[in-house]
This record gives structure tokens, sequence and C-alpha cells, in this order.
């Protein structure tokens, strides 16, 4: 089944507790922009760990790439409306 | 070769070399956009590194995802340990952090580039010595 940028974020939101994700991507070259509180204290090397441990055996298999931005994310509640 | 042997030679690697990128390719001709962005990225702050390529054998990177806990290719290593991949060598090379890790000159303070034939070794193929 053909890799969709929805489905990564939706896999990415449910993964990772309060993640917000913003995902671009062509079918085989992905790029995800992550917030999530559950980065906060975390390195760059762990934050995208989390992302990556989300999606597992199929990086680089079925997802073929994808790219990471991570952000430390406030929860939904505290977040301001931007635009 | 044993896959226990690669690993080995892969971790000494890593080991023995202060700054090592894992790659698709090599620095001369890479065979992936993110690992021609790392090569590049290291080569503008004017850094040393060995390389491997990945791809002559499919166990190298089987190996060397399992020593490193990561994914996805390139992978740099500075004193043994992982730095990261292409997105976060790009996000620390523009933050300023990367020279940092490096030990080299910030970018944006391009100093008279010291001839650096004795700075450059030559790429490792480690799957040549195997």
């Amino acid at each position: 089944m053909a890799v969709t940028p929805e489905e990564l974020k939706s896999r990415i939101e449910a993964g990772i507790p309060g993640a917000v994700a913003t995902v671009t991507g062509d079918g085989h070259h992905f790029n995800a922009v992550v917030s999530a509180p559950a980065f906060a204290g975390l390195g760059r090397l762990a934050q995208h760990r989390l992302v990556y441990d989300v999606f597992g055996e199929e990086i680089g298999t079925r997802i073929h790439a994808l790219s990471i931005q991570t952000r430390i994310g406030t929860a939904p509640d505290q977040r301001e409306e931007t635009q | 070769m044993s896959d226990n042997q690669l690993r080995d030679a892969i971790q000494e690697a890593i080991a023995s070399n202060p700054v090592i990128l894992f790659m698709k390719g090599t620095p001369e001709a890479p065979m992936c956009g993110f690992s021609a962005r790392t090569v590049a990225i290291l080569q503008s702050v004017g850094a040393s590194f060995a390389a491997v390529d990945v791809l002559p054998d499919p166990r190298i990177r089987q190996e060397l995802s399992a020593i490193s806990n990561w994914p996805t290719i390139p992978q740099l290593f500075v004193d043994g340990e992982l730095i990261g991949g292409c997105d976060i060598v790009t996000e620390m090379y523009e933050s300023g952090e990367l020279a940092q890790v490096l030990g080299v000159q910030a970018a944006g303070e391009p100093a008279e580039r010291a001839p650096s034939a004795a700075a450059e070794p030559a790429p490792l193929t480690i799957e040549n010595r195997l």
C-alpha cells in the first residue's frame, strides 16, 4: 500500500503523546516537523528516535526516507492559536 | 567474514577515527542526496573525516544500525559517539554547534583555508579490508 503524508502524520500523532506533526512528501521521500511535549529534556538523537520508533522496520524499506525536525511542543490546551 | 567480525570491524572503525561518516557512496561520488548534503556540510566547515560506503554489502548497514540504534544513512560519529544523520547534522551546522563539536572554526567566519593536504586522510573504505 502506498505511503501517504496523511498516514505518517496520523501514526506519529497516535504514537507520541501530545504530538502535532506536519508531514509532506511524494510517496518516497517525506519530511516531518513534529512538536511534542515528550521531547522536553531529550537530546536531538533521542527526540528523533522517538519518531523513528513509531515506524520501526518500515524506515528505509516501506518508508524510503523520512527527514525529521523536532520541536518541544506544549500541551494542546496551552498552545496559542496561530495563523 | 561473519556478521560478528563485520560488527567488530565497524566498531573498530568508529573507535579509531575521530570523525567518521557512514554514507551511501563516497565523498567524491555520493549516491544519495542526504549523504551528499552531509558530506558538503562537513567539507564546508573544513572537517577532515573518514568515510565508509555502506552500499557494497547490505550487512554493513544492518550491523551499523544495530550498533547505533539508528535506522537511516548517513550516520556521523565524532569521538566514538553518534551525532546523527543528515537532519541533525544540518540543524547543528545552522546553529554553529557542529563546528564546535568538530573542533573546527565556526561557519560564517571563513578564515584563510590552510593547505589541507596533510589534514585530510584518505577516506576509509571498510569493506576493502574485509
